[in-house]
């Protein structure tokens, strides 16, 4: 890897992302890791729903349902292996996380499959609304639900075991979140460099190119929006872990829009841009949050200011412009 | 379940489906007119409701309200045209949902620092107080026909502003060739500014009229956003004739569907069952009808001919 100057600010980022809970963990400070915890958590989550909108240019409204989904697998099948009641027929739930993951990126996986199929058919607006009304269905269904806690949520009474690890201990939690961050980004950038991640980075730059050339622009969006609902719905398992409940906020429309958000504040299409706008995002939230309880007014004004005069987010300020894309 | 009821039901669809028309009319013309989707609909919405309640409060008359209500949400139509939705008209959606999405954020804090988190209330006016006779000793209330009424009005008034007037002739024609008409002379910023507070107006009446109906709170105008998604979604962005029937067609499948659902059900299964998973699957109708009309009709039951 040669050490440009968006390499060198990753780096840092990764860096200090680690840094900041084992200081705090040497200094008694347990806060600060659950802020990293999120941190890396909510950069999972954006990393996937850049995979579909910084790459393939999809800009979902919906990837607040993959979040919710991925963090009801993880409080369903807590649930059940609490109770001990069966699932489905012979099947009992679990607390072990990566059972636990691979059923909420499969679920996931299904329903984004499901919903692009759809959605991808439309293009442009269409498709902003499209993915956001298929999200606001899944939430009124988590609503009216009352199984799993309907409106109220699902508590997890402890938390989710990974083997060979307290994850009771913040500190450790952390570890595991930043290891699937990690394992997130590395994926992200063998996709980027692969044979599908340039066609995805076509079909966004130019359909009828690809078309041209004997690719289907359909199939390759629809792969790479399934791909980024799972990476999500990876996160959204992590995600009801850290806070130990899930409820249907996880699928509330503000949340897609908050993943949006964080891909623009770090910088659109970028490999660390989802973690540069989470940690910024998570700054803000804790530093105007500490000075006003309206710190969302200042948000919004901060978010329209990077939307009107700033385009290329913290990665754009810090590491200079894309050279292409 | 009896006759009366089911009219009942209906009529409640259709009131429903009046006021989605007049949230979703402003959504529809403004992305025909200048290619915009707004997510901050929905809060000009809300501002009109809490523009109707407090002038109500304060002065104790609803109509004085209305007024209030229709002025206030397309003065900050206008404010918010002119500072942030200009800027905008030639950058890609993505930047038009975040930028809207941060309008949000600011209206909504906004509203609830100016008023508090604690809902308002609203009267139903005495002029429209009381109900009339269904057949089958039933009886509806005379204010939801009332909106039913106000929602025809307004769709005569913009078929006529539309099919008929100078202004109607411009909006067209903006939205078939935006630059052609730059170059005939006309202004077009001060027409995009007055399209951007009509429809602003609109949202504003429909939040005002529903005040009297639920409690006027923070965020009241999401859920409704949503469904007017739905609706332009269905008929097609930019048609207003779509924006009318997909708006019909969401209420009464919403309305009749919650009713009738878990009635349906209890056919197959116990009633208890039936009504969880019925009201589950209600909840989801809509969402259902608008996924089939989109597998056969892509772009809306009424696509622009030019898009």
């Amino acid at each position: 890897m040669v050490l440009t100057r968006e390499n060198a600010v990753n780096l840092t980022l990764a860096v200090l992302l680690l840094a900041v809970p084992l200081a705090a963990s040497a200094l008694g400070q347990p806060f600060y890791i659950t802020l990293a915890t999120r941190i890396a958590i909510l950069a999972l989550a954006a990393l996937g729903l850049n995979l579909a909108l910084g790459l393939g240019g999809m800009v979902s409204f919906g990837h607040a349902a993959f979040f919710g989904i991925g963090g009801y697998a993880a409080g369903i099948l807590a649930s059940h292996a609490l109770s001990g009641e069966p699932l489905l027929f012979d099947l009992s739930g679990t607390a072990q996380m990566p059972i636990i993951w691979l059923v909420a990126v499969i679920a996931a996986g299904l329903v984004a499959l499901a919903i692009g199929a759809l959605s991808l058919r439309t293009s442009g607006v269409y498709f902003i609304m499209i993915t956001l009304a298929f999200a606001q269905m899944v939430y009124y269904f988590a609503i009216s639900w009352p199984a799993y806690g309907g409106e109220d949520g699902l508590s997890i009474a402890v938390r989710n075991q990974f083997p060979g690890t307290n994850t009771m201990r913040p500190l450790n939690f952390f570890f595991v979140a930043y290891a699937v961050l990690l394992a997130g980004i590395g994926l992200f950038a063998l996709i980027r460099a692969s044979r599908f991640g340039a066609a995805l980075v076509a079909t966004r730059q130019n359909e009828i190119r690809v078309a041209a050339l004997g690719i289907d622009p359909y199939r390759i969006r629809l792969a790479g929006f399934v791909i980024s609902a799972m990476i999500t719905a990876l996160a959204g398992a992590l995600y009801a872990d850290l806070n130990r409940f899930v409820s249907p906020s996880m699928l509330a429309w503000h949340m897609s829009g908050e993943l949006i958000v964080l891909i623009i504040l770090g910088g659109t299409g970028r490999l660390f841009g989802p973690l540069a706008g989470a940690a910024l995002y998570v700054a803000f939230e804790f530093a105007l949050g500490g000075l006003t309880e309206r710190w969302q007014f200042f948000l919004g004004l901060i978010l329209l200011g990077v939307v009107l005069f700033a385009r290329g987010g913290l990665l754009g300020l810090l590491a200079g412009k894309t050279k292409h894309g | 379940m009896t006759i009366s009821l089911a009219l009942e039901q209906l009529l409640n669809g259709i009131q429903l489906g009046v006021m989605l028309f007049l949230m979703s009319a402003g959504l529809t013309l403004i992305f025909g007119v200048m290619g915009l989707i707004n997510l901050a609909h929905g809060s000009l919405y809300m501002v009109g409701a809490f523009a109707c309640a407090a002038v109500a409060a304060l002065t104790g008359s609803f109509w004085l309200g209305l007024v209030a209500s229709l002025a206030c949400a397309a003065a900050a139509g206008a404010i918010v045209e002119l500072l942030v939705i200009r800027r905008l008209y030639d950058r890609d959606h993505l930047d038009q949902v975040l930028a809207t999405f941060a309008l949000i954020l600011i209206f909504s804090e906004g509203t609830r620092w100016l008023f508090g988190s604690f809902p308002l209330y609203l009267d139903i006016p005495p002029l429209l107080q009381g109900a009339v006779a269904l057949p089958g000793d039933a009886t509806y209330p005379v204010y939801r026909l009332a909106i039913i009424a106000v929602g025809a009005l307004v769709a005569l008034g913009l078929y006529l502003l539309i099919g008929k007037t100078r202004l109607g002739m411009r909006i067209r024609a903006g939205e078939s060739d935006r630059e052609m008409i730059g170059a005939l002379g006309v202004d077009i910023r001060t027409l995009y500014t007055l399209v951007f507070a009509l429809g602003s107006a609109l949202a504003g009446l429909a939040g005002a009229i529903v005040g009297p109906l639920q409690s006027v709170q923070v965020g009241m105008g999401e859920p409704v956003l949503i469904l007017a998604f739905v609706v332009i979604v269905i008929g097609g962005i930019g048609s207003i004739k779509g924006a009318l029937i997909g708006a019909l067609l969401v209420g009464i499948t919403d309305t009749l569907g919650r009713l009738l659902l878990p009635q349906l059900l209890t056919l197959f299964m116990d009633p208890s069952q039936a009504g969880m998973i019925g009201g589950a699957a209600a909840s989801m109708l809509i969402y259902v009808v608008m996924a089939v009309i989109l597998s056969v009709k892509p772009r809306g039951l009424f696509p622009p001919a030019h898009a």
